[in-house]
C-alpha cells in the first residue's frame, strides 16, 4: 500500500511525543462528522495495550461508546467494554448527566430523597439550561475524579482517562468552565473543587488531541482550536487525521486527472492486457471515478499542506486509514494497532 | 427494494404547500432544500426557501450576504424565487414584539435571561425555524415554503422544541428555584421541599442569585404573553401535520445519519405527519461493471503500456465499488425496516457547491436525473 501523501521527516515533531505517554487525561476532540468517537475508542485500545487499565468516558448521552463496540447502551457505571492487546483492558462509562448532576450537588449538600423528585419534575434538566455551564462543570469534574481515584493500595485506579469530549466549536468553553465558575462560587467547596479541575485541565497531565479529516472546514476547524487552546494554556496532544483516503494514481498524474485529461485509450490498452475488456461508456465510467478520486486527493493534499504549514511550530500528527467496510469492532483493533506503530502508548506505571 | 421518490412530481403538485427538510447535522439538509427551491421555482413554482446556517459559500449563492431576517428575491434565476436565512435572536424580538406593548417588549428583550435563552437555549432555533415557517406560510405571497430544519444532533428536537420551550418558559420552575417555598404548595411534601430549597442554594451559589433574579423578573412580564406564543406553536405544528406538507428525510450512507433517519420516520409516522421520502445524500455509484475482486486482480495483472495508470484506475475502483457496497448494505437495513419509504440516492459532488449552477446539478440529481452511469451495476 502506498503512503497517499509525502511530507518531509526532518521537521516534524514524533507522531507520539514522550510527554504524552505521562499524560493522564486524553482529551478527544473535533469537528462533527470527523469520527472523534471512533478515534477515542481506538486510543483508549491503544492505551490500555501491554496490561495497562484505560477508562473510556462519554459525555454527550449519545451511546456513542456502545455503538462503536457494538453493545447494548452503557448505564452510568464503569464496566469492562474490551481487552486490549498484551492484557490491559478498557472501562467505559456513559455519564448521564441529570444522574451526575444530582452526585455532584450530593459531595456538597445533602439532597437526601428529593434528587428523584427533582430529577422527575424536571427541575435538572432546567437549572442546566438555565446555566450550560453547570453540565460542563460536572462532567469535567467527573473526569477529574477519574483520573485522581486511586485504589485501596493508594495506586491509580486508572493508568489513563480517555474522554470523549463536546465538538471543537464548544471545546474551550467546555474545558475551561470551571475557570469561570471558580470565579462565581467564590470560596467553599464548589470553588475548591473547580479549582482542583482547573489545575489538572492546565497541567502536563493533560492532553488534548484534535480529529480532523483532510478537507477544508475541519481542518479550519482544527486550526483554530488548535491556536485557542494554546491561547487558554491547555496543552494539546496530538492532530489525528483521521480516514486517510489510498491515494492510487501517481503523484504526477493527479493534477492532470483532476482537471479531466485522463487517458482513456491507455486506460482501455491497459485493461486488455489484464484480460478486462469493457465498452467504451464503461470505459468512460472508469475514467468519471478516476477524476473523481483525483479530485478528492488533489483537496486533501492542500488540506494537508495547510496543517503542516500553518502551525508554528508543528503539531505532532497521527494518521488513521480510511476503512472501507465500515468501523467494526475488528477495524477498531486495526486502528489501535496502527496508532501504536505509530508510536502511542502509556509510561509504565510506577 | 424501495420505491424511487419522484421530487419532481411533489415540488409540481401544487397541492404541495409546504416541504420540510429534516435529518441529523452534516448531511447536506441545507444544499437539498436550497435545490429544491431553485429547481421548484424554474419549474414554474413560486417559492420561499427558508435556510437556516448556510456555509457561506451557498449564502453567496443564494445572494444571502446581507443581513435580513426577510425574504430575499433570489436574482438570476429563471423562476420566482425568495431566500432568507433565519435569525434565530431576531425572530425571538419580533415574536415579543409583536405580542407585547412597546415598554413591556422593551423590558423583556433587555433582560439578561432573556437574553440567555433567546441565543443558547438548545431548542430557541427549532422553535424560531417553526415560527418562521408558519409566517411565511400565513403570508400567503409564495405558494410553496421550503424549510431547512437546524442542525441539531438529532433530527427529533425539530418536532420537540415547542414543547421543551413551552414547558421551560410557562414559568413553574422559575418560581420554583426562585422562591421555592412558597411556589412548591399542597403538592409537595416537606421533605421535598426542604431538598429543593438545598438545590435552589446550589444552583444559585453556581450560577448565580442574579441570574435567579432575572429569570423571576422575566417570567413575570412574559407571564401574559406566554397564551400567544403557545397558541402559535400549536398552529404551526397543526399546519405540519396538514395534507399540503411533506416531510423529506434527508441522510448520508453512514450508520448513524441512517439510524437518525430511521427513528424520524417512525416519528413521523406515529404523529401522522406526511413523510414524502428519504434523500440519500453523497452516495458513491459505481460507474464501470467491474467487481472489487476482480479488479484487484486485474490491478496485479496488468501489462505493458498504459499498465501503470491502468492499475491505479482498477484499484480506485475497488476501493470505490467496497464503499458502494456499504452505502448499499446500509441502506437496505433502513429500507428492510421501512419498506414503504421512497429513496432518491444523490451522488457525492467533488467540491463544494458555489453557485445556482451547481444547485441545479443538485436539483436535477434530485428529481432523479443523474449522472449517464448512475445506473450501472456491479458486475
Amino acid at each position: 500500500m502506498t503512503t497517499t501523501v509525502r511530507t518531509d521527516p526532518g521537521t516534524r515533531p514524533a507522531p507520539w511525543p514522550a510527554a504524552l505517554s505521562r499524560a493522564r487525561l486524553h482529551v478527544v476532540s473535533g469537528k462533527g462528522g470527523t469520527g472523534k468517537t471512533t478515534v477515542a475508542a481506538a486510543l483508549a485500545l491503544a492505551l490500555a495495550g501491554g496490561g495497562k487499565r484505560v477508562l473510556l468516558v462519554e459525555v454527550e448521552g449519545r451511546q456513542g461508546i456502545a455503538q462503536v463496540f457494538d453493545t447494548a447502551p452503557l448505564p452510568y457505571e464503569e464496566r469492562r467494554i474490551a481487552v486490549a492487546p498484551g492484557g490491559g483492558e478498557v472501562r467505559a462509562l456513559a455519564v448521564d448527566t441529570e444522574a451526575a448532576l444530582l452526585e455532584y450537588f450530593e459531595m456538597f449538600y445533602r439532597l437526601g430523597m428529593a434528587g428523584r423528585t427533582l430529577r422527575r419534575m424536571g427541575a435538572i434538566e432546567f437549572a442546566t439550561t438555565l446555566a450550560p455551564g453547570l453540565r460542563d462543570v460536572l462532567l469535567t469534574g467527573k473526569a477529574k475524579e477519574c483520573v485522581t481515584r486511586t485504589d485501596p493500595d493508594g495506586r491509580p485506579a486508572y493508568d489513563a482517562v480517555v474522554l470523549d469530549a463536546p465538538p471543537t466549536g464548544r471545546l474551550v468553553t467546555f474545558l475551561d468552565v470551571t475557570r469561570a465558575m471558580a470565579d462565581l462560587a467564590k470560596v467553599g467547596p464548589i470553588h475548591g473543587q473547580a479549582k482542583g479541575v482547573e489545575a489538572l485541565i492546565h497541567s502536563p497531565l493533560t492532553a488534548v488531541h484534535l480529529v480532523t479529516l483532510l478537507s477544508d472546514l475541519p481542518v479550519t476547524e482544527t486550526l483554530d482550536a488548535a491556536g485557542e487552546l494554546e491561547a487558554a494554556g491547555i496543552p494539546l496532544g496530538t492532530v489525528v487525521v483521521n480516514r486517510m483516503r489510498e491515494q492510487w494514481l501517481p503523484d504526477r498524474s493527479v493534477t492532470a486527472a483532476a482537471g479531466g485529461r485522463v487517458d482513456a485509450a491507455r486506460i482501455r490498452n491497459g485493461l486488455l492486457s489484464a484480460g478486462i475488456e469493457l465498452a467504451p461508456d464503461e470505459i468512460d465510467g472508469l475514467v468519471a471515478e478516476t477524476v473523481e478520486h483525483a479530485v478528492a486527493v488533489e483537496g486533501e493534499t492542500a488540506a494537508l499542506r495547510r496543517l503542516e504549514t500553518e502551525p508554528d511550530p508543528p503539531l505532532p500528527r497521527l494518521t488513521l486509514p480510511a476503512l472501507l467496510g465500515g468501523v467494526d469492532l475488528g477495524s477498531l483493533y486495526e486502528l489501535a494497532e496502527s496508532m501504536t506503530a505509530q508510536g502511542v502508548h502509556l509510561e509504565a506505571r510506577r | 427494494m424501495s420505491p424511487d421518490l419522484d421530487l419532481d412530481a411533489l415540488i409540481d403538485d401544487p397541492a404541495t404547500r409546504v416541504v420540510v427538510c429534516c435529518g441529523s447535522g452534516g448531511v447536506g439538509k441545507t444544499t437539498t432544500s436550497a435545490a429544491l427551491a431553485v429547481r421548484a421555482a424554474e419549474r414554474g413554482r413560486s417559492v420561499v426557501v427558508l435556510t437556516i446556517d448556510p456555509a457561506r459559500r451557498l449564502a453567496q449563492a443564494l445572494g444571502l450576504d446581507e443581513l435580513s431576517n426577510d425574504p430575499a428575491p433570489v436574482k438570476e434565476t429563471t423562476g420566482e424565487l425568495a431566500a432568507m436565512m433565519l435569525d434565530m435572536r431576531r425572530t425571538f424580538d419580533e415574536m415579543v414584539e409583536s405580542h407585547a406593548p412597546p415598554e413591556r417588549a422593551q423590558k423583556i428583550i433587555e433582560n439578561p435571561f432573556y437574553q440567555t435563552i433567546s441565543s443558547s437555549f438548545s431548542g430557541t432555533q427549532e422553535y424560531m425555524a417553526m415560527e418562521k415557517l408558519g409566517q411565511l406560510a400565513g403570508a400567503g405571497t409564495w405558494d410553496l415554503v421550503v424549510v431547512d430544519t437546524p442542525p441539531s444532533r438529532s433530527a427529533l428536537d425539530f418536532l420537540d422544541a415547542p414543547q421543551r420551550m413551552s414547558r421551560f418558559l410557562d414559568g413553574r420552575m422559575i418560581r420554583l428555584l426562585a422562591a421555592p417555598a412558597r411556589a412548591g404548595g399542597r403538592g409537595l411534601r416537606k421533605i421535598v421541599e426542604a431538598g429543593f430549597g438545598l438545590f435552589a442554594k446550589a444552583v444559585g451559589s453556581i450560577i448565580g442569585g442574579q441570574m435567579l433574579q432575572d429569570a423571576s423578573a422575566f417570567v413575570q412580564a412574559f407571564d401574559t404573553l406566554f397564551g400567544g406564543f403557545a397558541e402559535r406553536a400549536e398552529k404551526t405544528y397543526a399546519l405540519l401535520r396538514s395534507p399540503g406538507t411533506a416531510f423529506l428525510v434527508v441522510a448520508a450512507p453512514e450508520p448513524d445519519a441512517l439510524r437518525e433517519a430511521a427513528y424520524f420516520t417512525e416519528r413521523l409516522s406515529s404523529e401522522d405527519m406526511p413523510l414524502a421520502g428519504l434523500v440519500l445524500n453523497r452516495t458513491h455509484p459505481v460507474l464501470a461493471p467491474v467487481s472489487a475482486a476482480r479488479a484487484r486482480a486485474g490491478a496485479e495483472q496488468v501489462g505493458g503500456p498504459g499498465s501503470q495508470i491502468a492499475a491505479a484506475v482498477l484499484r480506485l475502483h475497488a476501493d470505490r465499488a467496497d464503499l458502494h457496497d456499504r452505502e448499499e448494505h446500509l441502506l437496505t437495513r433502513f429500507s428492510a425496516a421501512h419498506p414503504g419509504v421512497p429513496v432518491v440516492r444523490v451522488p457525492a459532488l467533488a467540491g463544494d457547491i458555489a453557485d445556482l449552477d451547481g444547485l441545479r446539478r443538485v436539483g436535477a440529481l434530485l428529481a432523479g436525473a443523474g449522472e449517464p452511469g448512475a445506473a450501472a451495476t456491479v458486475g
